[in-house]
Order: C-alpha cells, then structure tokens, then sequence
C-alpha cells in the first residue's frame, strides 16, 4: 500500500494584519501527512485549524515557512497553478456547504467534472456513482434549497468526491448538523476514504469528528500542542 | 463554452432581476429599430414622392434663379436653351416659369408664387390636365395646403395681381381647376400652378423659364451654358438634413433607453459580486483560475444582451411587422411642416441598422459587465469563502 507522504508542511507561520498591528494564526507549523490519512486538526475557535487548511488547500499563502502540496511549494506556484492543482487533486468541503444555489444536485456535483473538460457521458457516470456513494441517487434533479442540510453535505461530499481527488479538505464539516446526520456522514466519508484511499484532512473541535479520526492534530494558539495517533 | 453555459444557467437561476434588465434592452433595441425604420422608410417615401412630383430626374435651374432668394426671380429665367427645347419636344423635359404675385382670397392679400407649367406635361405626378379646357378663363391648380391656407375650393375665383418684365402691375382672375393632394409641401405651399403659356404672356417673357424638370431616367446631363444641373443632391439636400437630424435625435432617445439599461446591468453586477461572494470563493476553491470566474461575471452580464436580442426578437418582430404592414399613421397637421411627409409612413429596417445597434448593444454590455468583475480578480478567495470582502 502507497503511504507516501503528499503533503508537508515546514516552519509554517501566518500572520493577518490587524489594524496596526498584526495577528498571528500559525507559529513555525511542521506537519507532515500520508496518503490515505483520515485525520484532523482540532483545537477551540481561533487556534488556527481553518488557516492552516487553507494554506494547505492553497487558498492562501504562508508568511513564512513552506506548504509542499504533492510536491508543489507553496512558495513557487503561482495562482494559476494552484488553482489547476485544486482543480485536478483537491475537494474542499465547508461548514455552509457552499452549494452553487441555482444549480441541482447533479449540477452541482458534475461542477468540478466540467472544469476538468470531461465528456459529457463520463461526467454522467461519475456524478451518478457519487450520488449513489452518499446515497442521494433520488435528489438529483433536486436544488439545494430543498434539501435538509445534513442532504446539502451529502451533496458537498460528492462533489468533493466525484473527481477521485487524492486529499479531501473538510472545515467543520458537521457544525451544522444534527447527530444522526453527522454520524451518517462521516461513516461515507470513512468508507470513501477505505475505498479510494483519498487523504481527508478535517478542521474541527467536534467530538463526533474527532471519534472517527485515525489521526487528531491539537492546535493551540496557532502552534502544535499533540500530534496522536488514535487508530492504526 | 463552460462560461456561456454557467452564465446561462446562473442568469435564468436570478429570476426576475435579470428578466427586467433583458426587458430594458430589448425595450431599447426595438426603439432604436422602430425609429430608425420609421426614419427610412420616411426618407425613402419622400424621396421618392419628391421624385415623381417635383424633381424628375433632376433639373436644370437658370444660373441666377435661387428658390430661397425672392429677389433672384426676376432676373432668374432665360430662354430656354434648344438642347432643352428639344428635349421638351420629345416629352423628356418640361420648363417651370416662376415669378412673384399676390392673391386676394376673400379680399385678403396673401404673397405667392405663380408657377407656370405645360398643362400636357407627364413628367411629374401634378394634376396639370386640368389647366386645359376653357380658354376664357385662367384655370389654375393648387396644392391642399394652398387650399387650406387661402379657404379656396375647386371652381372658386380669385383675383390674382403680379408685375411684368416691364415692372407694370397687372391683375386678373383665375379659376381654381383643381386642388391636388401630395406629401410635397414645396410645390404646394404658397404657390398657385398655371398654363406655363399664359404665364409667360402675362409677364411678357416669351419662351423664358426659371427652371427645367427632367424626366426621371434621364441619365445624361449636358452642360448648358446659363444653366445649371442640378441632381439629387442638391435638390434633397434640405430633406436630408431634416432626416439625418431626426436620425441625430431617435439616437439620443435610443443612447438614454440603452444608458438607464447599461446602468441596470451594472448596478446587477456590482450587487452580484458582493451578494455571491462565497459563490466566487467557491468557484476558485474548485479550481476555477480567477480570471475564468471574471470571464464567467463579464459573460454573464453580457449575456443579458443576448437574452434581449431574444426577447426583443419575440415581441419586438410582431410588432415591428405590423408597424411595417399597416404604416404609421403621421399626426393631423404635419403637412403644414414644410417638408415632404406622407400621411402614413411605411417603415423600412435594414439588416445594417439591426446589426451595428447588436453589436453597439453587446459591445456596450460586455463592457460594463467587465469593470465590476475586475473586482472579483483582487479576492482572497478565502475571504471571499466566508463573504467577508
């Protein structure tokens, strides 16, 4: 089994400006994940868990220190590149959902296919083979707003999902959601990453989440505080 | 292609905002259509009328006679030239003598031009047969306009007074023989049409005339010595000036129309940007580069032209046709304007026309689609994610 490591983070510091001043998220990170993890960065609000995923993600940059992302420095992509490398290896599912409103369920899950320029019967087939992992074949022609949320993450989980990305980036992804929803979510998010042996990185200080990880990274005032393995 | 299809789908999704924009241009594309129609079809009415009952094929004016100089009258006619003698025998051409009177109708004196021209003549469309018949009297024709202006009936009489080459006052009267209807006012107007023959003797200029009509499809136009050619576009010269200034004014209606809905789409996109700011976080976190999702705002606010010419197409085609068909019914009154004018105007539409107001429309839209989306380009996509730019 390939347990390389794809991401790698060295001496990983962020600091925002803040007025005059500045606020720092992340202090000299070092982390390092393997293919196939199933792990999450935990800590309370503000302890820099979305920062670092996000920089992970390259949505942002590093202030200092490197991000290496399936071997791309962070430090020499530029823009358009990060976004190819989102578009080809990269899901992202969010707290909100962020569902694209005016598309359906399908639309929206075929989504990342469409920039990947598929064709129009292999998008098919992968969209419909995700909806059926997250168990949401008979909402296809649904749109998002009439669906229940723990259905809107479903439909995130497959999108995210679709293009067989290797590493799956997961902020807070059950804070909107009742028990029974986030238990079920998790389990699909646990079987697509058996099955597929995606990386899932998730930032969250819920303890539903954390029962599931493999893997829990303590973040404390933007610093590693404990880096545990809680399954092997 | 991927923009075409997103923005489509993200611009029938907004519902009634982007409907009312569509609404706006296409209200703005079929004006400007409609009035430029109206403009053509007036423009091509009129120069055609002018052509069947004025202009001919062109004329000839004697080298001092100006129509808008009164003064030029006198000394602005000659003898016709045997070229146009020739001509005026053989039916290609007829001389017009013009010369200043006054009439009396009802005892009110009123300043006109006695206009003479050869009853047989078919040159033009002007009813001239009916000066012939009964030589004991002058018989005389005159415009609708004339007759309004005057109160004068076919069959009335009127006293009519003008001077002679010798500058000797001299009055009689004539007989109204008929009164025509044409959309030109400038052979109508003020002006009483008689026998060219009688005219020539009442002022005792034998074989003189002001000016010579040709036939239309005269195609040659040989120099005359004292006499000057004078074509279409000199003789319509005026009539454009009216039409490119009607042109001038229909396009400032259309720039207002087209502004209040460039403004629309603007202001739509600027509240699109700041209203689906996780959207555009979303799309770059999918992998969209940031320009492609600039392309994809611009494509979209642009694409409301496209909707227009659609829906412009839809209930703007009927309505233009029909216009097309049954004509535009010209206010009471505009034939008093002074220019040429039909009751009805016909329009006509060019494919020209419809084409460059797309394009102007389009190239406008995309414009102003752009300068917000630029906005989109500077996001940090992460802020963007949490709708906090």
């Amino acid at each position: 089994m390939d347990n390389s490591e794809i991401i790698s983070v060295q001496n990983l510091t962020k600091r925002f400006p803040m007025g005059l001043s500045e606020f720092t998220a992340l202090r000299g990170i070092n982390l390092s994940f393997s293919r196939g993890e199933f792990s999450g960065v935990v800590g309370p609000s503000g302890s820099g868990k979305t920062t670092l995923l996000n920089i992970i993600g390259l949505l942002d940059n590093p202030t200092e220190g490197d991000a290496v992302i399936l071997g791309n420095s962070s430090k020499k992509l530029s823009v358009k590149t990060a976004a190819l490398l989102r578009r080809k290896h990269m899901g992202f599912i969010f707290q909100t959902y962020n569902l694209l409103p005016v598309y359906t369920v399908f639309e929206n899950v075929e989504f990342p296919l469409l920039l990947l320029s598929m064709t129009t019967g292999e998008r098919k087939k992968a969209v419909l083979q995700s909806l059926e992992w997250v168990g949401l074949s008979d909402k296809e022609k649904s749109k998002p707003a009439q669906l229940s949320g723990g259905e809107c993450q479903r439909v995130a989980i497959a999108r995210a999902m679709v293009k067989r990305p290797e590493i799956v980036l997961a902020d807070e992804p059950t804070a909107n959601l009742d028990a029974d929803n986030s238990h079920h979510i998790l389990k699909t998010m646990e079987k697509l990453n058996s099955e597929l042996r995606t990386t899932f990185i998730f930032a969250t200080h819920d303890e539903k989440v954390i029962s599931y990880l493999r893997r829990k990274i303590t973040l404390v005032d933007g610093k590693v505080s404990r880096d545990e393995v809680l399954k092997p | 292609m991927l923009a075409f299809k997103l923005a489509y789908k993200n611009l029938v999704g907004a519902g009634l905002r982007t409907w009312l924009n569509v609404f706006v241009l296409s209200l703005s594309l079929v004006l400007i259509v409609m009035t430029w129609g109206i403009l053509d079809g007036w423009n091509i009415q009129a120069k055609q009328d002018m052509k069947e009952w004025e202009a001919g094929g062109g004329e000839y004016w004697h080298e001092l006679y100006d129509p808008l100089d009164p003064l030029s009258y006198n000394d602005g006619q000659g003898l016709i030239p045997p070229e146009i003698e020739k001509m005026y025998s053989s039916g290609e051409a007829v001389p017009v003598l013009v010369t200043q009177a006054t009439v009396y109708p009802e005892g009110r004196m009123r300043n006109i031009l006695l206009k003479g021209i050869d009853p047989s003549q078919e040159i033009v469309k002007m009813p001239t047969s009916l000066m012939k018949g009964d030589t004991s009297v002058i018989n005389a024709i005159i415009g609708i306009r004339m007759a309004k202006a005057t109160k004068l009936s076919e069959n009335d009489r009127v006293t009519i007074r003008w001077r002679d080459a010798n500058g000797t006052f001299d009055a009689t009267e004539i007989r109204i023989a008929g009164i025509f209807h044409s959309n030109v006012a400038t052979i109508d107007n003020n002006q009483i049409w008689l026998p060219l023959d009688r005219l020539q003797k009442m002022t005792s200029i034998q074989g003189h005339a002001s000016y010579i009509i040709l036939k239309q499809g005269i195609l040659s136009a040989p120099t005359i010595p004292g006499w000057i050619h004078k074509g279409y576009d000199v003789l319509f010269a005026d009539f454009e000036a009216v039409i490119k200034t009607k042109h001038i004014a229909g396009s400032i209606v259309f720039l207002i129309l087209l502004s209040l809905a460039l403004l629309a789409v603007f202001d739509t996109q600027v509240l699109s940007i700041f209203r689906r700011e996780k959207e555009i976080g979303t799309y770059i976190a999918l992998g969209m580069t940031r320009w492609q999702v600039v392309w994809l705002f611009t494509v979209e606010g642009a694409m409301h032209a496209i909707l227009a010419f659609i829906a412009g197409a839809i209930w703007g085609t009927p309505l233009l046709y029909l216009l097309a068909k049954y004509g535009y019914s010209m206010p009471k009154g505009t034939e008093g304007y002074g220019f040429t004018m039909a009751e009805k105007i016909y329009p006509i539409y060019g494919a020209g026309t419809i084409i460059i107001m797309a394009v102007i429309i389009m190239a406008a839209t995309t414009v102003v689609s752009y300068i917000p989306s630029r906005k989109i380009a500077k996001m940090k996509p992460t802020e963007a994610l949490r709708g906090k730019v």
